[in-house]
């Protein structure tokens, strides 16, 4: 259960990059490769919340898709799931974009 | 509980060589971003305090020459008994040192001492990973010395570890014939992550439904990039391939 970590991270940084502000909505982006869980996220940010400026906040969610790049016939493809394999069968892929676990903003009343 | 770091007061960090005063709490604190606003734009990884500890951490062992290894697995795959016998076999020809990294108990710590490696346990408590700023008080106690390697062991979850960089120079992942063949599928985000990915308890393929065929072609879906190399730590078959690996990645002295 890393997302309580990840939860308990997301305040300590709103917290630290606005102290003192009261936040009213927190937009954050997960990534369909990020390997983390929206739901688990939402389950914990009302818990970790609690006592602090974030409490009552809002929490936005946008779950971008994996964008992954193919090394043997040299195109981009949205993998199905969290196993990067090509439509054409490869599986020599990169993954360009869906990694990514970030706040994208934050509002403050 | 500092919610960054993942540090608690749970965590305990113990050095079986000499006493550790706690876990010191080496926050960084990221500059300040923002003025009051309706809304404000922060495009920050939420995991940004981890990396920048993780990179300072790699930088410290880059200072000295240290090769460190993130070795994770599940519970039981033998991560201990590798360690064991490769501390043994690999005594007067290469320094190894160890963090231990447990919920709870210094078992292994004891075993890794008995076996002739300096050792530091980790105990996280609740906690499901080990994170940078526990390697980083385990590393300031354990000192390891210029030129060796120093493993890992992260908590026995193939699950959590994965989003935790430590500082380490590679990822290694420890799976056992036991554990049954759909593991890289099951787990992708750990074993994408992999540089070298061991398959433990060789010796064990006769009695047990494992098709090492099956699981090399899906570990390649899973994880393109890992080296695959199969053992068994209780028989030593197959283990020259992890020392040869380990000896490769050793960095130059620092000047």
């Amino acid at each position: 259960m890393h997302e309580l970590a990840i939860t308990e991270g997301l305040v300590d940084a709103v917290s630290d990059r606005l102290p003192g502000q009261r936040v009213i909505c927190v937009k954050l982006e997960i990534g369909a490769l990020s390997g983390v869980v929206a739901d688990s996220v939402r389950f914990c940010f009302d818990l970790v919340t609690e006592g602090t400026k974030l409490e009552g906040a809002k929490l936005e969610i946008s779950q971008p898709p994996a964008v992954c790049h193919c090394r043997i016939c040299d195109s981009n493809f949205e993998p199905d799931g969290p196993i990067a394999i090509c439509p054409c069968g490869s599986a020599e892929v990169a993954v360009l974009a869906g990694q990514d676990l970030k706040i994208t903003s934050v509002q403050v009343a | 509980m500092c919610g960054t770091c993942g540090c608690s007061s749970d965590v305990r960090i113990t050095s079986l060589h000499h006493s550790h005063d706690g876990h010191e709490a080496g926050h960084v604190h990221l500059p300040d971003a923002a003025q009051a606003g309706r809304t404000i734009q922060l495009q920050q990884k939420v995991l940004a305090k981890n990396d920048q500890l993780a990179a300072a951490n790699r930088q410290w062992l880059t200072d000295r020459g240290i090769l460190a290894v993130n070795l994770m697995s599940s519970p039981g795959s033998g991560k201990t008994t590798l360690l064991e016998r490769t501390t043994k076999d690999l005594a007067g020809k290469m320094s190894i040192a160890v963090i231990e990294g447990d919920q709870e108990t210094a078992l292994d710590a004891h075993r890794i001492e008995a076996a002739g490696s300096p050792v530091v346990q980790i105990n996280t408590g609740a906690g499901c990973h080990l994170d940078a700023e526990m390697v980083r008080s385990a590393l300031r106690s354990l000192d390891p010395r210029s030129g060796s390697i120093v493993v890992i062991e992260n908590v026995g979850n193939l699950v959590c570890p994965a989003l935790f960089d430590l500082g380490e120079a590679a990822k290694v992942v420890l799976a056992s014939v036991t554990e049954g063949a759909d593991k890289p599928l099951k787990y992708p985000h750990m074993f994408r992550q992999a540089d070298l990915v061991l398959l433990n308890k060789t010796d064990l393929l006769p009695y047990v439904d494992f098709d090492v065929r099956q699981y090399s072609s899906d570990l390649r879906r899973a994880a393109p990039a890992a080296m695959l190399l199969q053992l068994s730590a209780t028989t030593g078959e197959g283990i020259q391939g992890w020392y040869d690996w380990l000896r490769r990645r050793i960095p130059p002295p620092p000047e």
